[in-house]
């Protein structure tokens, strides 16, 4: 990246080649989260289709592989149509609001050492922030559509999103009274040695609360009242369709895979190896079981993976029970939870460090 | 007081949401049941009731005498008729339709028919390309029961003992 940048340097004006450089850093990371999300609707129908017995999708490519490249094809050519008495401009604007916050979050996520966009100091705060947006879009295309079911699910991921980012505010409250700092960065490189040096250990309550509100967050099953199929036809999409559609689903997977990330991030030690320093001097071995990007990669598909596990098992929430989970038990327990730790902290008994 | 407590833990430890993950994470490594149509397909009875066909002699003959049995036992009329008495003092159909649309393949007519004309065939892949199409006339049940005759001889032979 240094040696792009001289290079750069040697014929742009300075402010030109920083922004050449940032644009690139910007693609490097949006084309693999695209195509990460594209596979993971691929990943989503196969493993659903295995755990009922089915096989899944195999029919376009090899194996089914160029599943999401047809379906992406499809959504392209197909018209989008309006409802006539649909607010036009909030109709069109609704998908992008949805999609740009989840999208936006990317740049504060390392994914190495060192490999981060924007090595924001309050990354942490940043995400909450603008990961809360992303109801905007989704309230707005419900407004926007002038269709019953559309409204009455935004009305339910209104409510079910701002009560479950309280139990998940919390839960980070707690990631950052342990590592001692917003930056994502820093959270990470303070669960270092191995194993039992990550967070989820003295966090595991939190960890539990955070990955059950981030499923709900997301409006993933078995929290998915917002697309409640059997009542409410497809929810807040109904009236979409053709690429306002896609980016409604890009959004909803790019907030997945953003919250695994998280997960692997904040409780499991991000990139850093579960077997620490072990193998360091091993030429080989170093290599594999170090810390690396890898590890971020494998703990991020594995809280992907359960999500769509999630999927496959659990039945939907009532709404009145996802309202009581979220304020009568997620959120008591974060407090208990964060009581507990700062009684540790006040009396010198941190055995994460 | 013992049974709230057991029901506490359990909530908490997320017991039940565990042996239900459990349960689909088993059946992720299960055989799957689905059959890959085109390429696979599943065994079929001799007994198989699908397109329809009218069946000749060996010498050629006709079978059918328009006894009309079929059409009155058919269920849902789908089965017209009509007849006429050739030089030769036989009694023959000049007119033998079925409409697919109408029929259900409850396979009434082959069980009433005394000379084994018509008969059901273990063929399912069949279509129709024009509005209309779907009513099949007697032409072109002859010419289907000629170009299967072998496999519906067999198929019946082998399903004869059981009749």
């Amino acid at each position: 990246m240094e040696t792009l940048t001289t290079f750069l340097n040697s014929f742009l004006p300075e402010g030109l080649s920083a922004f050449i450089v940032i644009m690139l850093k910007i693609v490097a990371i949006m084309l693999p989260l695209i195509l990460a999300v594209a596979y993971t609707t691929f990943a989503e129908r196969k493993v659903i289709g295995y755990m009922q017995s089915r096989m899944g999708p195999n029919r376009v490519g090899p194996k089914g592989w160029l599943q999401p490249i047809a379906d992406t094809v499809k959504l392209m050519f197909k018209e989008i149509i309006t409802p006539t008495k649909s607010s036009k401009v909030v109709f069109f604007i609704a998908p992008m609001l949805a999609l740009a916050p989840a999208l936006a979050v990317w740049s504060v996520i390392p994914f190495w050492d060192g490999g981060v966009l924007a090595n924001v100091n309050a990354g942490l705060l940043l995400i909450l922030a603008v990961n809360s947006l992303d109801v905007f879009g989704i309230i707005l295309a419900g407004w926007a559509s002038n269709s019953k079911y559309a409204i009455l699910s935004s009305l339910r991921v209104g409510a079910q999103v701002v009560s479950y980012e309280i139990a998940m505010g919390f839960a980070l409250v707690g990631v950052l009274m342990v590592s001692g700092s917003l930056n994502l960065t820093e959270i990470v490189k303070a669960q270092g040695g191995g194993l039992l040096g990550w967070n989820v250990f003295p966090l595991c309550g939190l960890f539990v609360v955070f990955f059950i509100s981030g499923v709900a967050e997301t409006n993933r099953a078995p929290f998915d009242v917002a697309e409640g199929e059997s009542e409410i036809v497809a929810g807040f999409h109904v009236e979409y369709s053709g690429m306002a559609f896609a980016l409604f689903f890009l959004a909803e997977y790019a907030s997945m895979i953003l919250i695994s990330t998280l997960t692997a991030l904040l409780f499991f030690g991000g990139w850093l190896s579960p077997f620490g320093n072990t193998f360091a001097d091993t030429p080989i071995l170093s290599f594999i079981f170090g810390d690396g990007f890898h590890w971020l990669l494998l703990k991020t598909m594995f809280f992907l993976f359960c999500y769509l596990w999630f999927r496959a098992t659990f039945p939907r929430y009532r709404y009145d029970q996802i309202m009581r989970l979220g304020w009568k038990i997620l959120i008591p327990v974060t407090l208990v939870w964060i009581f507990g730790i700062g009684i540790a902290i006040a009396y010198g008994w941190q055995p994460w460090l | 007081m013992f049974r709230s407590m057991t029901h506490f833990v359990k909530s908490f430890t997320l017991f039940e949401l565990f042996k239900g993950l459990s349960i689909t994470g088993k059946y992720l490594f299960k055989r799957k049941v689905t059959i890959q149509y085109p390429e696979q397909k599943t065994p079929m009875s001799p007994r198989f009731r699908g397109h329809h066909a009218l069946r000749r002699y060996p010498n050629g003959q006709e079978r059918c005498i328009a006894c009309k049995l079929c059409e009155a036992v058919c269920p849902a009329l789908a089965i017209d008729i009509e007849m006429e008495e050739r030089p030769d003092g036989t009694r023959r159909t000049t007119k033998y339709d079925i409409d697919f649309f109408k029929c259900i393949y409850c396979g009434f007519c082959e069980e009433a028919c005394p000379v084994d004309a018509i008969v059901e065939t273990h063929i399912f892949e069949y279509h129709f390309e024009e509005r209309g199409k779907n009513v099949i006339t007697k032409e072109e049940l002859l010419a289907f029961g000629d170009k299967h005759e072998a496999e519906i001889a067999k198929r019946k032979a082998a399903d004869a003992p059981y009749k």
